[in-house]
């Protein structure tokens, strides 16, 4: 076990990080349980068939339920001594160099713990009923398990290397699960494209470490963040970029934001857990955990922010042209992570409302993914907007909660959305100005285009094809929305009130900075309210009073493009793709031709030589005999003509 | 006169002459192996040059390894040479057409210049006066016993090196010829029974009896005056070296003629 | 005469020797011919003691006997073995060393 160390943080503070005892000493079994259950269900076999999803469930019930345990005791402490460091074994010991498999509990990691086992046990119950007649669930609830597992590792980890092992955790969970119906080859496809994005990104990770390890000479958390300040601002910079370029790719920002949607592919329950509520978050994460990197680096700061802005805007755009109701919500998990980005970038202004929304977002979002999937099902797998309408009276379960969720995501106060997003706004307008009108301009986008989705869905006139019969979906499916409806209700305000979440987070990303604004906050909440309402009146307006046609229409250039998500795929590939392909043909012809002619032709030479040389061996004893005797004269005659 | 040879540090008269006597008996000889079609005939040669060579030994004192010349090549090595030729067959005579390209030619042209290296070499080298071996074998008391204590002291280890070599020449030459047995032998009670129920149950008739010549590859005639297979070696047989009676042969080939048309 | 005559002898014994191995097909001319390379190869150990008045040169020429002794019973001991499967005593027959 790890001694006790002093850690210094960023100037906020310090922080204390002791053994784990007690019942923190069960940290690995929030990470064993989960991996239990996957291990169990996909190495098990038909054997697990009847029991493995009820077992799946469970263990990630019990990981939750054994994360409020902890959580309840560490609410007990004093806020400086609410991080424990508990290190299992050496795995790689090299000379100076060791890596420790170690965990980490700090409040950082237990909001997400608490964020993981209770959005991804609702998953669970949720796909209990979803899933119900595909008979590959066992396999699916197996992979769902491995996603927990990965995702409390990666968030658990004490340093960067096990980190990255959770990091490719949840993308290989991610990749089986977006490709779960590999049967169908598109399907198969979108899982190969979000895979080979997130190695883009993953690239920046271990270059990130590789840096760590050249430079500190370890990637443990304390060490790293300890002998940061006395790096070189370039490598500094350097290692944020690169931290920069593996958020990017993990959470769908831009640049690598096109394999998203396409990740929609997967089943919903698996896009609501994975693509919307944890994984794609994972970028902020390890933005936020290494928060002493970036404090120490404008440069990256900035990069982050402007990451942050463009994806916002960039995915509000998409999201408003979208007819597939998944796609919509995908660009706008897509825009609204771009929020929590920017306000990573932000600095220690940010950190904590970045983990704000994210934490609203992972409720709000997830039941809004639970709805589409609870529409869908009822509507036999349709998902086309312009094929829904008037769907409220059919599921007015769904219709609630998926109302809450659209609430509480376009900041509608009490909703849950309204706190994060307003103090991310603040922070942002109190940086800069530019920024604060790009991410309220993103809110009202969000209204617009959220509100278009639960027009065309639930209100309006019946566009339903003739043999859909919608139906409410069955308890297993409306309980987790119903819980995630309230959390989406209540949880803002819980977070907000008395700054619970920024004093929470504290002792991690250190105290938050007073920013100064021109212009008093409630005129700044009251601007941001009435661009919403602009944008709800505007969808009102659009797709409400008119009616909405079956076939879409042609659109204008700009809708045209936002439909083809702005040709980022046309982009990636004639950028990407083609020079690669090019590149790859240049160098097999430069390997055939040139490197394998040297090799083929020295062979050639000796083959050839050799089949001419071949001839003296004839085989006949007397040939033999005369080419030893012309050998004896040849030394004879040098001996007598090097004595005459 | 052969102590006196021994003892002559220079050569003598009578020794210039038998040299120049000998030395062309040797080189004709020697020629002669090359060129004999029959591989008797250059054993035979070969016979000669190793007696010359015997006796030019003894000219310089080698008596005893003169007479080892004559009792191991004369006597054993070359008859084992004839034994192994009468077994591989003794009519057979080599074609002189060379079969491998430029290899006569080549073969010769190198010999020669070796031949003229060689003794361009030993015409350029300087010898000491001749001595001749009479001194060194005065201090051992005798030829005999002087080459007795080279062999036994000096000698002693290449000796036994050279015994080892020869044993393990005579197991090996064993082990070459020896024929494993790929059916079990039958025993003589059997061979009896086989032989009563045969055609056969009197011994073969003997060759060359009632033929005009009496060897054994001329089978014996038959009271019809043909002759009777049984007689002559199957060896033979398959050799194809019967000897037939000239109307026996002729009868043949007027057979064999029948059977083409 | 000069002593050095019986080197002169000895050289041509042994070139004729070493043509015969080359020109000559049949296996046990060859090996008789080998015989003659070693028996002219003796006469020069011989006539080197006599030149040098010591007796080393016969004991020399004595093992060389041996072993040529040795020798000849393997190589025929081969030859028959050779001519045993394959009917024939030509150096040129067994080429199986041939690719």
């Amino acid at each position: 076990m790890n001694a006790a160390a002093v850690v210094h943080w960023s100037e906020g503070g310090q922080q204390v990080v002791s053994d784990a005892t007690g019942v923190f000493g069960l940290t690995w079994l929030l990470i064993a349980l989960p991996l239990l259950g996957a291990v169990v269900l996909l190495l098990g076999g038909r054997r697990t068939n009847s029991f493995g999803p009820l077992l799946a469930t469970a263990l990630v019930g019990v990981a939750f339920l054994l994360g409020l345990v902890q959580f309840l005791q560490m609410v007990g402490e004093p806020a400086a001594d609410r991080s424990f460091a508990q290190s299992l074994f050496t795995w790689a010991p090299i000379g100076d160099f060791s890596v420790d498999v170690g965990f980490q509990l700090d409040p950082l990691s237990m909001a997400f713990v608490l964020l993981v086992t209770f959005v991804g046990g609702l998953v669970h119950v949720y796909s209990l009923g979803y899933m119900a007649n595909d008979p590959d669930r066992r396999r699916f609830f197996g992979y769902l398990n491995l996603f927990v597992a990965s995702m409390l590792l990666l968030v658990l980890a004490s340093n960067y290397v096990l980190v990255y092992v959770g990091w490719e955790g949840v993308g290989l969970a991610s990749y089986l699960l977006i490709g779960f119906w590999n049967a169908k080859a598109e399907y198969a496809t979108a899982a190969k494209k979000a895979f080979v994005m997130n190695r883009v990104g993953d690239i920046g990770m271990s270059l990130a470490i590789m840096l760590m390890v050249t430079t500190f000479g370890t990637t443990a958390f304390s060490g790293v963040f300890s002998g940061v300040e006395q790096a070189s601002s370039g490598v500094v910079l350097a290692m944020g970029l690169l931290l920069l370029l593996a958020a990017t790719g993990k959470s769908a920002q831009l640049p690598l934001q096109a394999w998203l949607g396409d990740a929609m592919a997967g089943p919903t329950p698996v896009s609501a857990l994975i693509h919307a509520a944890t994984m794609v978050t994972a970028g902020v994460y390890l933005i936020v955990r290494s928060n002493p990197i970036f404090d120490l680096s404008d440069g990256a700061r900035l990069a982050v922010v402007l990451v942050g802005v463009l994806t916002l805007l960039f995915g509000a755009f998409v999201g408003t042209a979208k007819d597939d109701i998944k796609k919509a919500l995908a660009a706008s998990t897509m825009s609204q992570i771009g929020y929590m980005i920017l306000a990573a970038g932000l600095g220690p202004a940010g950190y904590a409302f970045a983990i704000f929304h994210l934490l609203t977002h992972g409720f709000f979002k997830a039941g809004l993914f639970l709805g589409a999937g609870s529409v869908m099902h009822g509507m036999d797998d349709e998902v086309n907007m312009r094929r829904y309408g008037g769907l409220r009276k059919a599921m007015p379960i769904t219709f609630i909660t998926f109302f809450v969720g659209y609430l509480a995501i376009i900041g509608i106060p009490p909703f849950a959305g309204f706190f994060s997003k307003d103090k991310i706004i603040e922070a942002a307008l109190a940086d800069n100005v530019w920024l604060g009108v790009a991410a309220i301009l993103g809110a009202g986008i969000t209204a617009f285009y959220m509100s278009r989705v639960v027009f065309m869905t639930f209100f309006g006139e019946q566009r339903w094809a003739d043999d859909v019969h919608p139906h409410e979906s069955p308890r297993s499916m409306t309980v987790p929305m119903v819980l995630l409806g309230i959390g989406s209700v209540v949880l803002g305000y819980v977070l907000y009130s008395g700054s619970r979440i920024v004093l929470w987070l504290e002792p991690v990303v250190g105290p938050e900075e007073e920013h100064e604004l021109g212009i008093p906050v409630l005129a700044i909440t009251a601007i941001i309210i009435a661009v919403t309402l602009v944008g709800v009146a505007i969808a009102y307006s659009m797709y409400l009073r008119k009616p909405v046609p079956v076939q879409a229409p042609l659109g204008t250039v700009v809708t045209r493009a936002a439909r083809q998500d702005f040709y980022q795929d046309a982009f990636n590939e004639s950028v990407f793709m083609r020079p690669g392909q090019y590149l790859t043909r240049f160098l097999v012809f430069f390997d055939n031709r040139v490197i394998d002619g040297f090799v083929n032709g020295s062979a050639a030479l000796i083959g050839g030589g050799s089949a001419r040389l071949r001839r003296w061996q004839t085989g006949f004893v007397r040939s033999y005999a005369l080419s030893m005797l012309a050998g004896a004269v040849l030394v004879v005659g040098v001996l007598v003509l090097v004595r005459l | 006169m052969i102590e006196l040879l021994a003892a002559t540090p220079q050569t003598s008269t009578g020794e210039a002459v038998a040299f120049w006597c000998l030395a062309p008996i040797a080189v004709g000889a020697a020629v002669m192996i090359l060129l004999s079609r029959k591989a008797v005939h250059s054993a035979l040669w070969m016979a000669t040059t190793m007696i010359v060579l015997a006796v030019l030994f003894i000219m310089q004192g080698g008596i005893f390894l003169g007479v080892v010349q004559v009792v191991v090549y004369t006597g054993a090595v070359m008859m084992l040479f004839l034994f192994v030729l009468m077994l591989v067959g003794v009519d057979a005579s080599d074609s002189f057409v060379e079969t491998l390209r430029a290899q006569r030619v080549a073969g010769i042209l190198l010999g020669a210049g070796f031949g003229v290296l060689l003794m361009a070499a030993v015409s350029r080298a300087t010898f000491p006066e001749a001595v001749g071996v009479g001194a060194a074998n005065d201090a051992a008391g005798g030829h005999v016993e002087a080459i007795a204590e080279a062999i036994f002291t000096r000698y002693v280890f290449t000796f036994e090196v050279v015994s080892i070599v020869l044993i393990t020449a005579a197991v090996g030459a064993m082990a070459l010829t020896h024929k494993e047995r790929l059916t079990p032998r039958r025993p003589q009670p059997e061979q009896s029974v086989d032989r009563i129920r045969s055609a056969h149950p009197t011994p073969h008739p003997s060759p060359g009896v009632y033929a005009q010549h009496n060897a054994v590859d001329t089978p014996a005639l038959l009271p019809d005056g043909t002759a009777s297979e049984a007689s002559v070696p199957d060896e033979l047989r398959r050799q194809g070296t019967v000897r037939y009676t000239e109307l026996e042969a002729a009868n043949r080939r007027a057979d064999e003629d029948g059977e083409r048309e | 005469m000069n002593p050095e005559n019986y080197l002169y002898l000895s050289s041509i014994l042994f070139v004729i020797g070493a043509v015969g191995v080359l020109v000559r097909r049949n296996a046990i001319v060859v090996f008789m011919c080998i015989e003659l390379m070693l028996n002219a190869s003796n006469l020069a150990f011989v006539s080197f003691a006599r030149l040098n008045g010591n007796i080393d040169g016969q004991v020399v020429a004595f093992f060389v006997m041996v072993v040529a002794a040795a020798e000849v019973v393997i190589g025929l001991a081969i030859i028959v073995t050779i001519f045993r499967t394959r009917r024939s005593a030509s150096v040129d027959d067994p080429n199986l060393l041939k690719l």
